[in-house]
């Protein structure tokens, strides 16, 4: 038999009011295992818990019953009250007899046989309750980010200044990201690289942070504070810590473009980072700031690689010996306590529309090559000339929503940037040439950060950009123009409009290999492969995995600003797990009974958290065994289990069945029926 | 006397359990009856749970958990909805009526859901009448 103490609270009037509370004692006091039951005004006062810790010693008492409020409110108080009188914590079972019974029942009849109900039932499960210890594990003081774009970037730099080791991994040859990519900003029209770039030397410099470029992360083991990452290092054939990044090997590679007298430029391969308008050479850094600013060999197209031997060119121009066709790829293995995920986007590809002719005709663009067209580092220096025939257009037209806002090829979210960077281009076009015209097709005008709608009424009022509300049909080539034909549905007609350029607002997309990457965070992610937030509104930048964090893109399309606040704020989060000397799990996890385990593999098959894995015993015996720190403690597995071998602790079959039980007769829980 | 029947009710912690606890705050009255069970997740409630509460004595059994998609354990709910939903099919086997049994989502903001979901199987259950006891069923099994 237990010794159980229950104790009634009156909430001041809060419960007293409506149920008999002294009642509700005596009654406590007559079922079996309780040899004291009491009742008082505040239990959760300082005298009530002095009460409790009092009465554990006078009496010897093993259990602790509190009928008071949900324990949703002060499970932990009196947790604490009990342990300061000397028990476990998790002896202590509470009874809800406010929020459950006198708040909502007014007959104090009814809410005190109900009161006495739930105490019983209470009584019963803390008979089965059995001393329950927290787990303790140290942490590891050093943070991964996943991705080095702004978000990661922001993200890292706010963890170093913290004072916290931080490696960033970025399988692009130099950080940067998309943003790196951009001419200007909205709605300011900051120079996009020029705010940019200082971060990202920052970074590249700071005593705290190291960089894996071209690198990407295979393999994630361990639970928060204890990650073990495996992380793939690309080969560059480019000794890093030789390399000065002096240019001399791409400058000196034949596979490099040449600008001709007339403009055009003649070999090359087609850059990413130019969206493939530009051209580079097979051996290359991404963007002249490219951080780190080493180049790597494009092993596709360099001669070398392609056939056996045959050129080296940079290797014997480099004046540092630093490049290296020898180097292999290398596989390594870092532990750390948290990791940011902060993979960014890619772009829709608006081939799959093609009612716009993207990929057919040469003048169709999307708005990323516009970027590159209209940067004064990009393929034509800042001239914004016709990709056909290296004019300047005198007729742009924009087209809004290609990839977002539509059902029917299963994209229907809104991409977030496009309606701002539209507007971004109709001024830009217009302060390259004041003699374009540019019409822009849209569906609504999204324009709601600070100063957004401010500054597409400037495209429109100030810049004489034509906004024309209605979708494109399509667009066609008619005696060598392309003609865009749309609707306006605000006058309610057809509009046809000969074009020498049409820019896409191509939406965002989840990037490559984005899910493989989740999968291997174990991270959930929508259909759509943006990752689900552990809660949209109240959780927004942390995962249902403890220690993994999100920033930027990668939970859905956002702008600048919003990544970097994101970014802030999952630094913030991983700042509050690294500070901790410890990290304590809560006890009630899962537990297998290894004797009765048959190695099924069921419960494997349904933990959300892969918390079970298969082990061995010291006969060698296949069961299932339960990671206490990633158990989240949801009883999936208990019932998957066909052989009950798996119990819950804190809810164990027998304790819900006590209290079943306790409800209908008298207790029938027995020491022995205890797992 | 009017029959009052006797409701067992499961519900989960993170929404279910905070919807009843707010349900309470608001002090919305409904009718007393159900008396409640705290699980982690309505995917921890076993079918042999439930089939325990009729055998004790229950005349009608409830689970409430998280509406689909907002499991806090992820996908919880889901294992609850398909072995309950096999279970509630199995129970007029037992020689017990469907409607004694309900698994349903509730929300921590659905204080008042919570109060008209509990009100309305309480009435369901009420006019269904006192459960057939577990000593009449082995007695027709014989």
């Amino acid at each position: 038999m237990a010794r159980i103490g229950v104790f009634v609270c009156h909430c001041g009037s809060n419960i007293a009011a409506t149920v008999d509370v002294a009642k509700v004692a005596e009654e406590a006091a007559k079922m079996d295992h309780v040899v004291y039951a009491t009742h008082y005004i505040y239990m959760c006062s300082t005298p009530g818990q002095e009460l409790i810790q009092q009465k554990i010693k006078e009496y010897r008492l093993d259990r602790v019953v509190v009928a008071a409020c949900s324990p949703r409110m002060h499970e932990r108080t009196f947790r604490k009250a009990t342990a300061q009188g000397g028990l476990n914590p998790y002896l202590m079972e509470q009874a809800n007899i406010r929020e459950h019974d006198s708040w909502v029942h007014a007959e104090i009849p009814v809410a005190t046989e109900k009161a006495i109900d739930i105490v019983r039932m209470a009584v019963a499960k803390a008979a089965g309750l059995t001393p329950l210890e927290e787990t303790r594990v140290g942490i590891t003081k050093r943070c991964l980010v996943i991705g080095g774009g702004i978000a990661g970037v922001q993200a890292a730099l706010d963890v170093a200044e913290a004072g916290y080791e931080v490696v960033i991994v970025e399988r692009e040859p130099s950080l940067g990201g998309h943003m790196a990519q951009l001419d200007k900003t909205f709605p300011t029209l900051d120079c996009s690289a020029c705010i940019l770039t200082p971060k990202l030397v920052d970074a590249a410099q700071h005593p705290k942070i190291k960089l894996y470029t071209y690198s990407e992360v295979v393999g994630v083991k361990g639970f928060v504070g204890n990650f073990q990452v495996t992380i793939r290092r690309k080969p560059r054939y480019v000794d890093a810590s030789l390399c000065t990044g002096c240019g001399i090997c791409w400058n000196n590679c034949p596979l490099r473009p040449r600008e001709q007298e007339d403009g055009t430029v003649k070999g090359g391969i087609p850059s990413r980072f130019e969206a493939y308008i530009g051209r580079r050479a097979a051996i290359y850094v991404p963007f002249a700031q490219a951080v780190p600013l080493v180049p790597v060999i494009d092993t596709e197209h360099c001669t070398y690689f392609v056939k056996g031997g045959k050129c080296g060119v940079c290797k014997l121009k480099c004046p540092r010996g630093a490049v290296n066709f020898e180097q292999t790829e290398e596989l390594v293995t870092e532990p750390f306590g948290a990791i940011v995920v902060a993979t960014g986007y890619d772009l829709f590809d608006a081939r799959a529309c093609g009612e716009y002719g993207y990929g057919r005709y040469p003048d169709v663009i999307t708005g990323l090559e516009l970027e590159r067209l209209m940067n004064a580092s990009g393929p034509t220096h800042g001239h914004v000339l016709r990709p056909s025939d290296g004019r300047p257009p005198k007729t742009v037209v924009l087209v809004s929503c290609v990839g977002s806002r539509d059902e029917k090829i299963g994209r229907p979210y809104c991409s977030a940037v496009c309606c701002m960077y539209l507007a971004k281009y109709a001024i830009m076009l217009k302060e390259h040439d004041p003699e374009v015209e540019v019409y822009n097709f849209y569906m609504d005008i999204r324009a709601a950060g600070k100063d957004y709608d401010e500054f597409t009424r400037r495209a429109i009022e100030q810049y004489d950009a034509h906004y024309l509300r209605g979708r494109v049909s399509q667009v066609y080539e008619r005696d060598g123009k392309l003609v865009v034909e749309g609707v306006d549905t605000l006058l309610g007609r057809p509009v046809e409009i000969e074009a020498d350029l049409v820019v896409l607002a191509t939406g965002l997309t989840a990037p490559a290999g984005a899910r493989e990457l989740f999968q291997t965070l174990n991270i959930s992610y929508n259909q759509y492969e943006f990752v689900n937030e552990a809660h949209p509104k109240l959780q927004p930048v942390e995962t249902n995995t403890d220690g993994i964090f999100l920033a930027g893109c990668v939970t859905g399309p956002k702008d600048i600003p919003a990544s970097v606040a994101q970014a802030s704020a999952a630094a913030a989060k991983v700042v509050g797990v690294l500070s901790k000397e410890e990290l304590v799990s809560s006890p009630m996890v899962a537990e297998v009974n290894e004797r009765e385990c048959v190695a099924c593999r069921l419960c494997v098959q349904v933990c959300p958290y892969k918390a079970i894995e298969m082990a061995r015993t010291r006969r060698g015996k296949e069961v299932a065994r339960v990671n206490p720190s990633l158990c989240k403690g949801c009883g999936l597995c208990v019932n998957a289990c066909r052989g009950a071998a798996i119990n819950l602790k804190g809810f164990t079959d027998q304790q819900l069945v006590g209290q079943v039980a306790a409800l209908f007769a008298e207790p029938l829980f027995e020491e022995e029926e205890r797992g | 006397m009017e029959f009052e029947p006797r409701i067992v009710g499961f519900l989960c912690n993170w929404c279910s359990y905070a919807g009843a606890d707010l349900a309470g705050t608001s002090r919305l009255s409904y009718p007393p009856n159900i008396r409640i069970i705290r699980v982690p997740c309505s995917g921890r409630v076993d079918p042999m749970l439930a089939m325990k509460a009729f055998l004790e004595g229950a005349d009608g059994v409830i689970v409430l958990g998280c509406h689909p998609g907002d499991c806090h354990y992820s996908e919880g709910n889901y294992h609850a909805r398909r072995r309950l939903h096999l279970f509630h099919r199995l129970l007029e086997l037992f020689g017990l009526e469907k409607e004694r049994f309900r698994l349903d989502w509730v929300s921590a903001s659905e204080g008042v859901r919570f109060a008209e979901v509990v009100a309305g199987f309480t009435e369901q259950v009420r006019r269904l009448g006192p459960r057939v006891r577990p000593e009449d069923i082995l007695e027709r099994q014989r």
